[in-house]
């Protein structure tokens, strides 16, 4: 007995790409056949299993050269930023070196793929982590100040305020009263 | 790399500033899309169409007729599917309680309408750029919060 199957490629390629990536447990959008979208930033752990996912159904995942460097300048200065320990990082030094390539190289790809620079990406990076250590760790201006290598309070301050427009003690202020809301 | 066009809507019931917004957003060099929307229902209506692709970022005028920005803000926070979205108030307010109230009700971005169209077009370069950080970096959104 022989059996004739009609069928939509589309279609099949779709559900098992979903069937997949429903495996990893993050959100994400099918944006057309093609193109998915992360809507939270995804380990390279994960990425390594969905790649293995993937394969069996003979799905490759298109990934340049350049995504993956700006992705790791900003894995580095993530982590150096968020380690406990005191930042005083030569960032320049630390990402060529850590990466291989120049650093007169990796700043200009970063620049054109990000909208940003490095050394703006490290402000916002660090501002980032005084709003957390200010909100939900509750420690001082001064401590901040001191863990995150800034050289005065007033200095962190100045940062704060350029970056958000806001003062950190306002910050403080609203972020408190959201979770009275919330 | 090729980046994905920046999906913006604009909600404002006043015509002029909607033209004088769109002419800083074409001005402006990166990749983007914009809707626009006259007041808050509108673009609620809109938004919450099953399967609607959704902005990154939305500007709202505060004061408007039907719905106003504040109601609309609110809406969208209580909203989960909406969860992903920034929130810019675009206001011609620059009333501290209003700032504070707008922050503490869940808005990311306060921007006073700018009186020269040079201004307006940095103002929201700027907002477009810390945005782009949030949604492409691993930052913690629940703390972006900036006032231009």
């Amino acid at each position: 007995m022989k059996l004739y199957l009609k069928y939509d490629i589309n279609k099949t390629f779709k559900s098992v790409l979903e069937e997949q990536l429903n495996k990893l447990e993050i959100s994400y959008q099918i944006n057309g056949l093609g193109e998915v979208e992360f809507m939270e930033s995804v380990s390279i752990e994960k990425m390594k299993e969905l790649t293995t996912l993937l394969s069996i159904y003979g799905i490759s995942i298109v990934n340049d050269h350049k995504t993956q460097m700006v992705q790791k300048i900003k894995d580095l200065i993530t982590e150096a930023i968020n380690s406990n320990e005191k930042v005083t990082t030569n960032f320049s030094t630390y990402i060529a070196e850590n990466l291989g390539y120049s650093y007169a190289y990796l700043s200009s790809l970063f620049s054109k793929t990000t909208y940003t620079s490095i050394e703006n990406y490290i402000i916002i990076t660090k501002v980032d982590k005084v709003k957390e250590l200010i909100t939900a760790q509750h420690l001082t201006l001064t401590e901040v100040a001191h863990q995150l290598g800034y050289s005065s309070v007033a200095h962190l301050s100045g940062q704060f305020k350029k970056t958000t427009g806001l003062t950190p003690t306002l910050f403080q202020k609203i972020i408190k009263q959201r979770k009275k809301l919330g | 790399m090729v980046r994905d066009a920046l999906h913006i809507v604009l909600v404002d019931d006043d015509e002029d500033d909607r033209d004088f917004f769109r002419e800083a957003i074409e001005e402006i060099d990166m990749d983007t899309t914009l809707s626009m929307f006259v007041n808050g229902q509108e673009f609620l209506d809109h938004i919450t169409i099953p399967n609607q692709k959704l902005p990154q970022i939305v500007f709202l005028d505060l004061n408007m007729p039907i719905k106003n920005g504040l109601e609309c803000l609110k809406e969208i926070k209580e909203n989960n599917l909406l969860e992903k979205l920034s929130v810019a108030i675009y206001s011609t307010s620059s009333s501290e309680e209003d700032i504070e109230r707008t922050f503490v009700l869940g808005a990311n971005v306060y921007i006073n309408k700018p009186n020269s169209f040079k201004k307006l077009k940095k103002a929201v370069e700027e907002v477009l750029k810390v945005n782009w950080q949030y949604h492409t970096s691993n930052l913690n959104k629940e703390n972006f919060l900036l006032r231009v």
